[in-house]
């Protein structure tokens, strides 16, 4: 029998390796995994590459993963908003590694990996400082740079509702990365909101299949708190 | 001289926006457009944290944590509206199915260059966000800005001295001054605010510019 409900975040974070590349969904609060998250800082792992849109606010979450030294890099599209205190403090002091993605390249990056596609061009950043150093080609007679598939060794996911299978689904704006991260990481462990019986979640809802996800953990943590800085 | 405010800039820029457009208008001045589309058209938004459809900030105390845009603002979803992952929502930007963007920018090039992430080569962190796919893969994009900087430099230059967002992708400027086309030949006016003058307006742009209003000095 198919069974990926574990039953406490111990069990959801065993295994994860010093050294891991984490892919953490979210879009400002929404579909944020904040307790897997905390679980991550429990567990221990450290030296770690941190693959999110923003790089933490505040002094919680992610920002107190890198405030506590086990973030090693962050890969993000936009790391400076309101109150992201800890990575200017860091990054000044040159504790932490920095790469900037153009947003869409960041989310296509790991669709790519988790569809098997090792690199593709996209025009996105041709011509620009982010474009640098990349191989560039012509399609169409106009430039495009080559940009390499992102795999995660593990993805950090917030669902709505989700199943013994693995299989999930979203809440309305929560979505965002966390599908796209689902598909591009080895070991994919989801917070979900609520676990429903196999088949309360038809075929035509699912939005990540369970292939997709190892293990689940029930957080019923509500709804998540706004935050008003910009992306 | 009187320069169009924000609001009649967003109203301008509106008014050039037909029926059946799916648009993505930007963080901050551009996000204003969305409450001068003329009534009866029906403008379908965009917005890259995986909305289409998005319908305007909610009534006070009905705010939906779960419902925000990418400036992380509640929003709305209109009837039609639909939800989706960022890498679908990044292919209708970078696929070309997005028929308009509308962005913020420092700096707009003679050929259409904008830069408008960074402020300087220095800055070893700056926040690109999704403003180089929006640039690059939109159908058109347009840029919302002031004319000049607060301290009264001009945005629109021969070649940008800011780090670019995309090369050659704006095709038209909305600015509190006036409306202006990217053409093989440079900028091209197309329309003027009340009392500024086309002398007024060369010398605080940085770049040669024609007149090409339909009803020149009307």
């Amino acid at each position: 029998m198919i069974d990926k409900i574990v039953r406490d975040m111990a069990a959801a974070m065993e295994g994860v390796k010093d050294g891991s590349t984490v892919l953490v969904g979210g879009f400002g609060a929404a579909g944020q995994p904040d307790d897997l998250i905390e679980g991550l800082i429990e567990q221990g792992a450290t030296d770690l590459t941190i693959v999110a849109n923003n790089a933490g606010t505040g002094r919680t979450g992610l920002a107190r993963l890198m405030e506590l030294g086990r973030v090693r890099k962050i890969i993000c599209s936009f790391p400076r908003s309101v109150g992201s205190v800890v990575f200017e403090e860091l990054y000044k002091a040159g504790k932490l590694e920095l790469e900037i993605v153009p947003q869409g390249t960041l989310a296509e990056r790991m669709r790519a990996a988790g569809a098997g596609i090792p690199a593709f061009f996209t025009p996105t950043a041709a011509g620009t400082k982010l474009g640098q150093g990349k191989e560039t080609r012509e399609f169409g007679g106009r430039p495009h740079v080559m940009e390499l598939a992102l795999p995660g060794d593990v993805a950090l996911v917030e669902a709505w509702e989700a199943d013994r299978w693995g299989n999930l689904t979203y809440r309305r704006s929560g979505r965002n990365f966390n599908p796209v991260m689902a598909m591009a990481a080895k070991l994919t462990i989801v917070q979900a909101q609520k676990i429903v019986e196999l088949g309360a979640i038809e075929g035509e809802r699912v939005v990540t299949p369970g292939i997709f996800v190892d293990r689940v953990l029930n957080v019923k943590r509500g709804a998540p708190w706004g935050e008003a800085d910009a992306a | 001289m009187q320069p169009w405010s924000r609001t009649q800039m967003a109203a301008r820029a509106a008014q050039d926006i037909p029926d059946g457009w799916y648009c993505n208008l930007g963080i901050g001045m551009p996000t204003l457009i969305a409450d001068h589309i003329p009534g009866g058209r029906e403008v379908v938004l965009h917005s890259e944290n995986g909305i289409l459809g998005m319908g305007p900030a909610p009534e006070k105390g009905r705010e939906d944590a779960w419902l925000i845009n990418a400036g992380k603002q509640p929003v709305t979803l209109h009837p039609g509206g639909s939800y989706f992952h960022h890498a679908d929502s990044f292919a209708m930007i970078r696929g070309g199915h997005i028929d308009l963007c509308v962005l913020g920018a420092f700096e707009v090039a003679q050929n259409g260059d904008i830069a408008n992430w960074a402020t300087s080569e220095n800055d070893t962190a700056p926040a690109v966000g999704g403003a180089m796919d929006l640039a690059a893969g939109a159908k058109r994009v347009w840029v919302m800005m002031e004319h000049t900087t607060k301290d009264g430099r001009p945005k629109l230059v021969e070649a940008c001295s800011y780090p670019l967002t995309a090369m050659k992708a704006v095709t038209r400027i909305y600015t509190n001054l006036a409306v202006l086309d990217v053409t093989a030949e440079g900028f091209a006016l197309r329309d003027l605010a009340p009392g500024v003058t086309l002398d007024h307006l060369r010398s605080v742009t940085a770049a040669p510019l024609h007149d090409a209003r339909e009803t020149a000095g009307a």
